[in-house]
């Protein structure tokens, strides 16, 4: 993957944010730029607080960078965008609303065509493996799935870049696996731009196209790590592989003398 | 077998509660002018009826119109301190200041301006509804999560489309709390009303009776009382249990009037 000037899908241009008020005095990321292809996958981690939630929201437009720019498929980010779809390490569903009925919010609050957003989110109820618990409620599903509902939810209008912080921090171990699988075939057959923000290197390695290893507070870029992994990546296959290895023992030590309390 | 396993027990406290009464007053423990036994005040109940059922409405009447009021201006003013800090700068001094106010205090008031008939009590009740309410509804309109509400801002819906798919649904278990709290409270206001200048309801009914040291009818009057704020909270709990299925079931006990 390589990044041509001007196409790029997420453009992020020596941002830094502050948050002041009366009590608060923080920086919380001192200096950002990073490009990203359309198409990559790009994982992004650093130790607790340095500002990785921050970048997501700065992507998106939830929050205004207190310096530098962010450019989103070409346009400058001024407010919140809506051609993105977001995943955050709790689900956020609608207690009131069905696995299908939580989906179909995207599309209800975009004004979507509800026959089109039905066809849509029947592909990704299959695709998730969630089909035969359409109709269950949210309290009635276990985390990884309420994560697959929280996921089809952020696809269903085919964004252009997908958002993910932390998305499978809560979750054991053999589910994180299943999802980390899920998430790559899934990236590959709808071919989104991926920002992947997470505290495991094997996730970050075995998913991303590029790791972004950021230092502590206040956040900058590190390094930015290529994994030179084969684009189609079997789970098991892959951890066994060398390539794998000396990249999650890079990261690791990096995130080690960046101070990580991972 | 679910309704009898949730029954019996308040049942028990209740037949129990009745044989006391009447061996209380049965043995002449207790002069009759003072408490009634539950025969004489079965008769009352059942010989003045006519009377008595009149009195009910009115009362009834009052307070229904009351919590209405109370729920909707309650509902309209929480919406409108959630989504407007001057607002909520604005009412909520106000709001405290009206609610510790003793309503029993201003009820002569409010005769005063209103006259003898309808508009003190409902004013009473709503007063004393209106506080629950509000509260109720504001803690359930901040109960929805950041996350949630940024995730709709990226789904571009706006405000509107914000607050009736998201955050209205998800303040109605918190509403439903502070509106069985309100229905009792406004029983009270209404009687409350009705006991500083009235010539009807059950308020009069038992000024009345106190004043003729009718001690049956007394009685007859706070059994019917209680018995209209037990059978409006009842009402309460079905229409919750029909608007927030997902709740009720997840909720699964009895006692929800937590704010
Ligand atoms: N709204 C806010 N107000 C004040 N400080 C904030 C706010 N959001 C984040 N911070 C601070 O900014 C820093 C970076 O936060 P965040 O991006 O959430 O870190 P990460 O996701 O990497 O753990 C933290 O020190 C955090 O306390
Ligand atoms: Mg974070």
């Amino acid at each position: 993957m390589t990044v041509t000037l001007g196409t790029a899908a997420v453009e992020i241009d020596s941002v830094a944010v502050h948050f002041r008020s009366k009590k608060i005095d923080v920086t919380a990321i001192r200096e950002v730029s990073l490009d990203v292809a359309p198409g990559e996958f790009v994982s992004i981690v650093g130790p607790s607080g340095c500002g990785k939630s921050t970048l997501l929201k700065l992507v998106s437009g939830l929050l205004k960078p207190s310096s530098g720019t962010v450019r989103l498929l070409g346009d400058p980010v001024t407010g919140p965008r809506h051609d993105i779809g977001y995943v955050f390490q709790r689900a956020a569903l609608l207690e009131w609303r069905s696995a299908r009925k939580n989906i179909l919010l995207q599309a209800e609050m975009r004004g979507m065509s509800s026959v089109d957003a039905g066809k849509r989110a029947d592909e990704l109820i299959e695709m998730t493996g969630l089909t035969g618990f359409e109709d269950a409620l949210p309290h009635e599903l276990s985390g990884g799935m309420q994560q697959r509902v929280a996921l089809c939810r952020a696809l269903l209008h085919e964004p252009r870049v997908l958002l993910m912080d932390e998305p499978f921090g809560a979750l054991d171990a053999l589910t994180r696996e299943q999802m980390n699988v899920e998430l790559h075939r899934i990236w590959r057959e709808t071919g989104t731009t991926v920002l992947l923000v997470t505290h495991s290197i094997a996730e970050s390695v075995y998913l991303a196209n590029r790791v972004v290893v950021m230092t502590a507070r206040p956040g900058a870029v590190q390094e930015v790590i290529e994994v030179s992994l084969p684009e189609v990546r079997r789970y098991s296959e892959t951890m066994a592989r060398p390539e794998f290895s000396s990249t999650a023992a890079h990261i690791r030590s990096l995130l080690g003398a960046g101070g990580s309390d991972d | 077998m679910d309704w009898l396993e949730r029954t019996w027990r308040p049942a028990l406290l209740l037949v129990a509660f009745l044989a006391l009464w009447q061996v209380v007053t049965a043995t002449g423990l207790i002069a009759p002018y003072l408490v009634p036994s539950p025969g004489d005040t079965l008769d009352v109940l059942v010989g003045k009826w006519p009377y008595i059922w009149q009195h009910t409405w009115v009362t009834t009447y009052e307070t229904v119109l009351g919590f209405v009021i109370a729920a909707v201006v309650g509902v309209l003013a929480a919406v409108a301190m959630v989504y407007s800090g001057t607002v909520e700068k604005t009412l909520y001094p106000i709001l405290l200041f009206a609610q510790v106010i003793p309503k029993i205090a201003i009820a002569p008031l409010f005769v005063v301006w209103l006259g003898f008939g309808l508009g003190p009590k409902v004013l009473v009740a709503v007063l004393i509804a209106f506080f629950p309410v509000v509260i109720s509804m504001v803690t359930g309109l901040k109960s929805v999560d950041t996350e949630m509400l940024e995730l709709a801002s990226t789904m571009g819906g706006g405000p509107l489309k914000t607050f009736v798919k998201i955050r209205f649904p998800a303040s109605l278990p918190h509403l439903f709390s502070g509106l069985k709290v309100a229905v009792t409270l406004a029983v009270t206001g209404a009687v409350v009303g009705e006991f500083v200048g009235a010539n009807e309801g059950l308020g009069f009914v038992i000024l009345q009776a106190n004043g003729n040291l009718d001690t049956p009818m007394l009685f007859a009057g706070l059994i019917v009382m209680s018995v209209v704020g037990v059978v409006l909270f009842v009402l309460l709990e079905l229409a919750e249990r029909f608007v927030l299925p997902w709740h009720v079931s997840r909720r699964g006990s009895a006692v929800t009037t937590t704010i």
